[in-house]
């Protein structure tokens, strides 16, 4: 989770404005006059994470869904008019957060905040309509997940890594579990948890933020607020005892590949400077071809097509920092493994020198700024934080934190987490079974 | 009823508001640097940094038949070691200043970026030069690069995505430059030598037909400077050899590609039609109404909307210097594949046949004027769209010039253009076992 916050020290960044309606709703606005567009968008504080038992792919559907009209604006209105009048629109599901947006002329910044305000409350469902886009979810997760060997391992590996927290399950469900969601679902979700005050209103573009609180106070200041709901409480993981290893066969895998998730703080979750030392820590063990993972496997050993790391900062819970290698022909997977796990341990033993830590603090201060070019990327930035228990102000204050961060930090932190106890460890291999089953 | 009449209404309204917009926000200069090299400049102080856009001409179809891939592997390499840095060296250099350089061939042309804060732009520029001017090709980057690209090679032979295109591509422009993918295959890239690799950029990096966009907080002076440092000392003309004119072929025949997925991926294609042609509007117009990118296309309607057959179905207008092609794809279940494409047939017959209604030219036309704004909000988005326009010698002033040049398409244009553009039948590949779909057509 990067910020617009480079803008308060260059000095040449906007101003964001912060405040809430009496309804609850949240609102951020961050100026960009550049074009004469705005991103409008609305976050629900609501994810898969958040779905009861059995009901797996709820949260996603339901995205899906609020795009079939209200009583006073029917299926299909909402869209044609973002579309006739020049407008983009879409909406995202996570495990955390549910966003809708749409990218418009500024002239036109109120039209969709009607429509949107509108289906905050009052979303209308048939089976005819239900019944058709349960389809296209199957769909969708044909095309993500079964069609792609590397998706299917990663579902996987989520379900073995978290052994309590919702997290372990896909956003986009399981099949026999989606298959199964209707209207009603739908309806008792939408009830609980969409209204003005589980939500954030971000709108990002050649607009003041006066104007954008005036347009509030008249379209989404009207929606009631919801009485009941609740804290967001899901079961928490317990600490982690041994590593987990899983292997997937497919025989469509023709590259072969070791991915490997330790669970780890995330930004909400870590103690102060913890989330910024494993950001920086992700950077210079598997960030572009000069990271130590790339390095080692890829050029000095030369056994690997690719390796690199990545941290998962943005989460309301315990979250996930990845490693990986893809071996080149004719090399064994355990053989990348146990060069990944020298090069941590080799990290873990003489921390990282100064140059690499200047090098990778650079690069993540330098995206805070490039960041200010785009007003879409800006507004997500503020959305994902402030529904995954960060701030404002930690978004803003994001360039300093990460200059705090220390080389002693990102050894801790290594030390501390990349432990494999913590972790599981996935093979994809390709099957080279005949096949006998058919798949469904 | 009533509901249709608000929203005419309504577009009446806006097609008034949204007109010039974009021409309001930027103004285009065109500069020219001391050693005579022309660029389009776009000032903007509010953001502290530069993106450059530029284009060669010449891209993967100047290949060799037997070495495909080969543009694409000197594009992958030119940041992997240049002048006295090798690879390790010019990375460390690009990563101490967070300097993003990006390196991409199409068909036609050498496509690179830069996205550079303001205060390392002299570094960035520098290493610019050096990597268009003096690529390394050290045999050991080398050698690491090719590996990943056979590895992603490998991963594609059992993509259905991947298998659909390329059989499609393949097809339709069989013997042609066009019909090869840029990333080459198994069996080329590894023929790929050294001195292969070397003599690309001596061939494409000239200065004759290089397109330059420059977006960001430098004068044209400034800006002219940067600009000779790194394109002054490329030679004046390249040694070019441009294919072909070509018509896509193939129309009416239908290849099952047999992949174990659950989920058959299909792309389904025709001639399409030339950006310089006087009906290049209209066909826009007509290919936004079937199948454009927005969630009331007849094609999103029909497969997606109404019967759930689809998470995604979409087409689009592509164009070359030598051929054009309109062309789509969906992925749906193997049991319903086949009423999905039938349906697909059925929706560009009947645009070929009745053309798109008065209502949905004029939803179309609002949309295309309005969204246009919507593409040119970052640095990155105007400097490549800056380019494209004078790749399609679009000319200076398009910007100003487009909102007028959709609005003089008529209804009457856009009926005769869907007929000539949907009328003639479709090449389909499929990749998954469609049940009840075979291959058809030679």
């Amino acid at each position: 989770m990067l910020t617009g916050a480079a803008m308060a020290q260059t000095g040449s960044g906007p101003a964001v404005a912060h405040f809430t309606l009496p309804n609850g709703l949240e609102v951020v606005v961050i100026p960009d006059r550049r074009a004469p567009v705005v991103t409008h968008m609305v976050w629900y504080r609501v994810g898969s994470a958040d779905e009861t038992p059995g009901k797996s792919g709820l949260a996603h559907f339901l995205e899906h869904l609020m795009f079939k009209g209200t009583a006073k604006n029917p299926a299909g209105k909402f869209s044609q008019v973002v579309s006739t009048i020049g407008g983009q629109e879409n909406a995202f599901t996570s495990s955390d957060y549910t966003g809708y947006y749409q990218r418009v002329a500024r002239e036109q910044l109120k039209t969709v905040m009607e429509f949107e305000s509108d289906r905050m409350t009052g979303l209308v469902l048939t089976d005819k309509v239900v019944l058709p886009e349960r389809d296209v979810i199957l769909e969708e997760q044909n095309q993500r997940v079964e069609n792609n060997p590397g998706s299917r391992l990663g579902q996987q590996m989520d379900a073995a890594l978290y052994l309590n927290h919702p997290y372990g399950k896909p956003v986009i469900g399981w099949r026999h579990e989606m298959e199964k969601l209707d209207r009603a679902d739908a309806l008792a979700f939408y009830k609980r948890f969409y209204g003005p005050n589980n939500a954030i209103l971000v709108v990002a573009g050649d607009v003041d933020a006066n104007a954008v609180r005036k347009l509030a106070e008249d379209t989404y200041g009207k929606v009631a607020r919801r009485s009941d709901i609740g804290p967001r409480v899901r079961p928490q993981e317990p600490p982690p005892v041994s590593p987990r290893f899983l292997t997937l066969a497919d025989p469509r895998v023709e590259q072969p590949s070791v991915q490997r998730s330790y669970l780890v703080p995330s930004s909400s979750t870590a103690k102060r400077g913890e989330a910024e030392a494993l950001e920086v820590l992700a950077h210079i063990l598997g960030s572009g071809s000069n990271s130590r993972l790339y390095r080692a496997l890829v050029v000095e050993k030369d056994i690997a097509v690719s390796a690199g790391a990545w941290y998962q900062g943005s989460a309301l819970d315990a979250t996930k920092f990845g490693v990986y290698g893809s071996p080149k022909p004719g090399i064994a997977l355990p053989q990348i493994e146990s060069e990944i796990d020298a090069t941590i341990a080799a990290l873990i033993a003489g921390g990282v020198t100064a140059e690499e830590l200047e090098r990778s603090k650079t690069r993540l201060i330098a995206d805070s700024v490039y960041a200010q070019d785009n007003q879409a990327t800006l507004a997500r930035w503020y959305g994902t934080a402030l529904t995954t228990g960060n701030s404002v102000e930690d978004v803003r204050a994001w360039p300093e934190r990460i200059r705090a961060v220390t080389a002693s930090a990102v050894q801790d932190a290594a030390k501390q987490w990349l432990d494999k106890r913590r972790s599981v460890t996935g093979y994809l291999i390709k099957d080279a079974a005949p096949q006998t089953e058919k798949r469904s | 009823m009533s509901r249709l009449k608000v929203l005419l209404a309504l577009i009446g309204a806006l097609g008034v508001a949204l007109a010039g917009l974009p021409a309001n926000a930027m103004t285009i200069e065109r500069i020219v640097s001391p050693a005579g090299i022309e660029a389009w400049l776009v000032r903007e102080s509010a953001v502290p940094l530069i993106a450059l856009n530029y284009a060669f001409t010449g891209g993967s179809s100047e290949d060799p038949a037997d070495k495909t891939g080969l543009a694409n592997l000197a594009a992958s390499l030119l940041d992997e070691g240049a002048g006295e840095l090798d690879a390790k060296a010019f990375h460390e250099r690009m990563e101490n200043r967070a300097i993003e350089l990006g390196f991409n061939v199409g068909r036609d042309n050498f496509h690179g970026t830069m996205r550079v804060l303001n205060e390392h732009r002299d570094e960035a520029f520098e290493l610019l030069r050096l990597a268009l001017s003096a690529p390394r090709f050290d045999a050991d980057a080398v050698e690491r690069v090719r590996g990943q690209v056979l590895s992603g090679l490998r991963r594609e032979t059992s993509s259905p995505n991947s298998i659909a295109s390329r059989r499609w591509w393949e097809t339709a422009f069989a013997g042609h430059p066009y019909g090869r993918q840029t990333n080459g295959t198994l069996e080329t890239v590894p023929r790929i030598t050294v001195d292969d690799l070397k003599t690309f950029p001596k061939r494409v990096f000239a200065r004759e037909g290089l397109k330059i966009a420059i977006v960001g907080d430098i004068d044209a002076k400034t800006a002219g400077v940067l600009i000779d440092r790194a394109f002054a000392s490329l030679p004046a003309k390249g040694d070019l050899k441009p294919p072909q004119p070509v018509i896509p072929r193939g129309l009416g025949r239908r290849i099952v590609v047999d992949v174990d997925v659950p989920q058959a991926v299909v792309t389904f294609g025709a001639p399409g039609i030339a950006r310089s042609d006087p009906d290049f509007m209209a066909a826009y117009i007509v290919n936004h109404i079937l199948g454009g990118g927005s969630f009331s296309s007849r094609l999103y309607r029909e497969v997606r909307e109404k019967r759930g057959l689809a998470y995604s179905v979409s087409d689009n207008l592509i164009w070359f210097r030598q051929s054009a092609v309109f062309i789509g794809g969906t992925a749906t279940r193997a049991d319903r594949t086949g009423e999905a494409l039938a349906i697909i047939e059925q929706e560009i017959k009947r645009m070929a046949e009745s053309g798109p209604t008065e209502e949905e030219v004029a939803k179309a036309k609002s949309y295309l004027k309005g969204s246009y704004a919507l593409g040119l909000d970052t640095s990155g988005k105007i400097a490549s769209q800056l380019v494209q326009m004078q790749i399609d010698n679009l000319g200076i002033d398009y910007v100003q010039r487009r909102s007028a040049m959709i609005d003089a398409v008529t209804l009457a244009d856009t009926r005769r253009v869907a007929k000539r553009l949907f009328d003639g039948g479709l090449l389909v590949t499929v990749a998954g076992r469609p049940k009840g779909l075979a291959s058809q057509g030679q």
